[in-house]
């Protein structure tokens, strides 16, 4: 049993984690290791779980493979030398970046090192990536700092400069499927198909070999988009997908809101149903504002996760249309990706293509998200696929 | 005549309401608003409610000016307020008691003062706002029953433009001022938002200037001033009239309308024109297809008419890039609105 074992296709990134737990652990911290590292990779590509492992090897006195209660510490984030900070928003503010600087002061309770995780690094903006600078420079002597983002490019230059980066790559196909046969026991052929429709996405891939709905999900966005003949049908479709990846948040967020509201006026001492006092409005406001910027974050997420089933469709339809090739990630639909392939030039599809990628960057600019997904598929319109 | 207006249009809604409740006791306008033990104001139109209060008080005063004047917040009674509120002092002076959102009012509230209207004090006025809402239905069907000797004072909505002239002309004439139709006009579309900017905008005029007032004295304090909403700009530009929406474009940015929602409004109609363009079929049946109400249908396809699939495309794109703009993408919203309303009424065909 050891810390590695679940992490599919980073051999190497595995071995100089490895390398540089062991060194520190054996006193002789002079070369693998340092007080600042950067995972970057693909998303699903296993960025925090490594984030993680590497926590739990550095917190386990004396053992690189982690032991057993370390371990389960982490996984349960309780360790009380480990820092971690994630969000469910779409931005972290610069209070939660200063909170955690400040927790990284403390010394080791428990463990040789202090370990503090940030995932999703490169949703801070400039000023809360600032506070973190003089941090990562001079840590305490033993913190150490662990940064998880998509690429180098998405953190400031001040940062990078701060840091040792560690690129994990996509993971291939064939493993992904392996570990999700294993893990989840899913028969190979089935495991394949997952993998390669979440485009070696470990998390996805989990989600659609197990997720009945979520493989629904993803056939409805496939089947919509292809059924483009008219600017109207252009319109409602972006209708439906905002609805399906509306109803993929809510699936997620609508529940816990409830529970938490409930939960936080029941701490308030306000009795159910009874009308809240105006003294303490503000808190619930607080509370509600907090859920909002979740949905936001999760709402985007969905349509982020649209928007790349659609690439993968066109990406699949021009390598059709240009003969070159090679393997198509939506096989099983290939009559429809046949159809769709006469049915344009390479020339439309390259522009449909295009227009993916220019509606995920407005997306992300906070542009209406039904507007960028209407201009998106008008590209995508095919006059002439009846025939 | 315009006061005979308004005149009439009220005593239309009150026998409306009274048809429906038959209320006992008397339903009046705002201005008429006169001292009575329990003068229940009801209506949306909080500016005109607020007026009343002012009414009353000043009313009141000048019978006794030791008049004693409390608030009080249905929302947050406690038991008993009203009663010492409204107990006689030592020296008996007059009491009025102004108690805001009895729309929200704690259980505690409507027993008490179902309990006062059985026996109100002597000297004591309590002017009771009601916003609206079946909430304390029960306080409101007792009093209008005649209950305690009260009054209504009714604050309908003030929404047309008609409506805001009369309103207006009432002002002018209450002061026996005399006013011209056009300056009413011009008044009216220069305030055609917040009803509460038009009465301030009335009483400058009323207190600066002497003589009659006309187009020219409106002219001078409030010149040029129009205020349109995005919703008539975009209804000029899908017409195809360029000129008349640029300018109508700038009014709406001078009086205030952002250009975020701006956009948000044209995306809508736009959107509406894109769903029924090139669909056969009743406006009903549509209707149903799309998720959109039938008149909703009818006027998209309105609309609609003389625009192609590749324009109503084109200017999507065009919105989706002003949308991008006018939330930081661009160094400047007015011009992406500007290039967006010269796309939008040309129907996509302008190349900007």
């Amino acid at each position: 049993m050891s810390v590695w074992d679940d992490l599919t296709g980073q051999a190497d990134a595995i071995a100089t984690f490895r390398a540089a737990a062991e060194e520190s652990l054996a006193g002789d911290a002079s070369r693998s290791m340092t007080h600042s590292w950067l995972i970057t990779g693909p998303p699903g590509s296993g960025r925090s779980n490594l984030a993680y492992a590497f926590a739990a090897a550095l917190l386990s006195n004396g053992n690189p493979d982690g032991d057993t209660a370390t371990i389960r510490q982490v996984d349960a984030r309780t360790h009380p030398d480990l820092g971690v900070l994630s969000t469910e928003r779409v931005i972290i503010t610069i209070d939660e970046v200063r909170t955690l600087v400040k927790n990284s002061n403390y010394s080791p309770s428990a463990a040789r090192y202090r370990v503090m995780i940030i995932e999703d690094a490169d949703r801070m903006r400039e000023a809360a990536s600032n506070v973190l600078l003089k941090a990562l420079e001079e840590p305490p002597p033993r913190t150490v700092w662990i940064l998880c983002a998509p690429s180098e490019a998405d953190l400031l230059p001040t940062i990078r400069s701060r840091v040792r980066t560690v690129r994990l790559r996509v993971p291939a196909v064939a493993d992904v499927a392996d570990l999700i046969a294993r893990r989840d026991g899913i028969d190979l052929a089935a495991a394949t198909r997952a993998a390669r429709e979440a485009q070696s996405h470990i998390g996805m891939a989990h989600r659609l070999a197990t997720n009945e709905n979520a493989r629904q999900r993803r056939e409805q966005t496939l089947q919509t988009a292809l059924r483009i003949r008219s600017v109207s049908d252009a319109v409602v479709a972006a209708a439906t997908l905002l609805e399906v990846a509306g109803q993929d948040a809510k699936a997620i967020t609508a529940e816990r809101d409830a529970e938490e509201r409930e939960n936080a006026l029941r701490s308030l001492g306000v009795a159910p149903g009874a009308t809240v006092p105006p003294a303490l409005r503000s808190q619930l406001k607080a509370l509600e504002e907090d859920q909002k910027r979740r949905a936001t974050r999760s709402l985007r997420d969905g349509i982020d996760r649209i928007m790349v089933d659609l690439l993968s469709l066109y990406r699949d339809i021009l390598l059709l249309q240009l003969g070159v090739g090679g393997e198509l990630v939506n096989a099983s639909i290939m009559p429809d990706l046949r159809r769709a392939s006469a049915a344009a030039t390479p020339e439309q599809t390259l522009a449909t293509l295009d227009a993916i990628a220019e509606a995920r960057r407005r997306i992300e600019g906070n542009i209406a998200p039904a507007l960028a997904l209407e201009a998106m598929l008008i590209t995508a319109t095919r006059r002439t696929a009846q025939q | 005549m315009a006061t005979r207006t308004s005149a009439r249009s009220t005593t239309r809604t009150a026998s409306k309401t009274a048809s429906k409740t038959a209320p006992a006791i008397p339903q009046l306008e705002w201005h008429r608003v006169r001292p009575a033990p329990v003068v229940l104001v009801t209506g949306p139109e909080q500016y005109l409610a607020d007026r009343a209060s002012e009414l009353l008080r000043d009313t009141l005063r000048a019978e006794d000016p030791s008049l004693e004047v409390s608030d009080i917040d249905a929302g947050s009674y406690a038991p008993g307020e009203l009663l010492t509120l409204a107990s006689p002092s030592l020296f008996g002076e007059p009491r009025l008691i102004r108690v805001g959102a009895v729309e929200k009012g704690t259980d505690q509230f409507y027993a008490d003062l179902l309990g006062y209207l059985e026996n109100p004090a002597d000297d004591a006025y309590v002017l009771l706002r009601h916003g609206g809402g079946v909430r304390g239905k029960k306080l409101l069907e007792a009093i209008r029953a005649g209950q305690g000797g009260g009054i209504e004072v009714l604050c309908p909505e003030v929404k047309k433009d008609t409506e805001r002239y009369d309103f207006a002309a009432s002002e002018f004439s209450a002061q026996h001022r005399r006013v011209t139709s056009g300056a009413l006009r011009a008044l009216v579309s220069a305030f055609s938002g917040d009803l509460a900017e038009l009465a301030a905008a009335c009483r400058q005029l009323l207190s600066d200037s002497t003589e009659e007032i006309t187009e020219e004295t409106v002219d001078r304090y409030y010149a040029g001033r129009v205020e349109r909403t995005a919703f008539q700009v975009a209804d000029i530009a899908i017409a195809g009239r360029y000129g008349e929406a640029l300018m109508m474009l700038r009014h709406a940015l001078a009086s205030g309308a952002d250009p975020v929602p701006i956009v948000a409004v044209f995306a809508m109609k736009v959107r509406a024109m894109a769903k029924v363009s090139g669909r056969r079929g009743g406006s009903a049946q549509l209707a149903s297809q799309l998720s959109m109400a039938p008149w909703q249908v009818d006027n998209a396809r309105r609309d609609a008419r003389g625009w192609d699939d590749d324009g109503i495309g084109r200017c999507i794109d065009v919105l989706a890039e002003t949308d991008a703009a006018v939330k930081g993408g661009g160094r400047d919203p007015v011009y992406a609105l500007e290039r967006m309303v010269s796309v939008i009424s040309s129907r996509g065909t302008s190349q900007y």
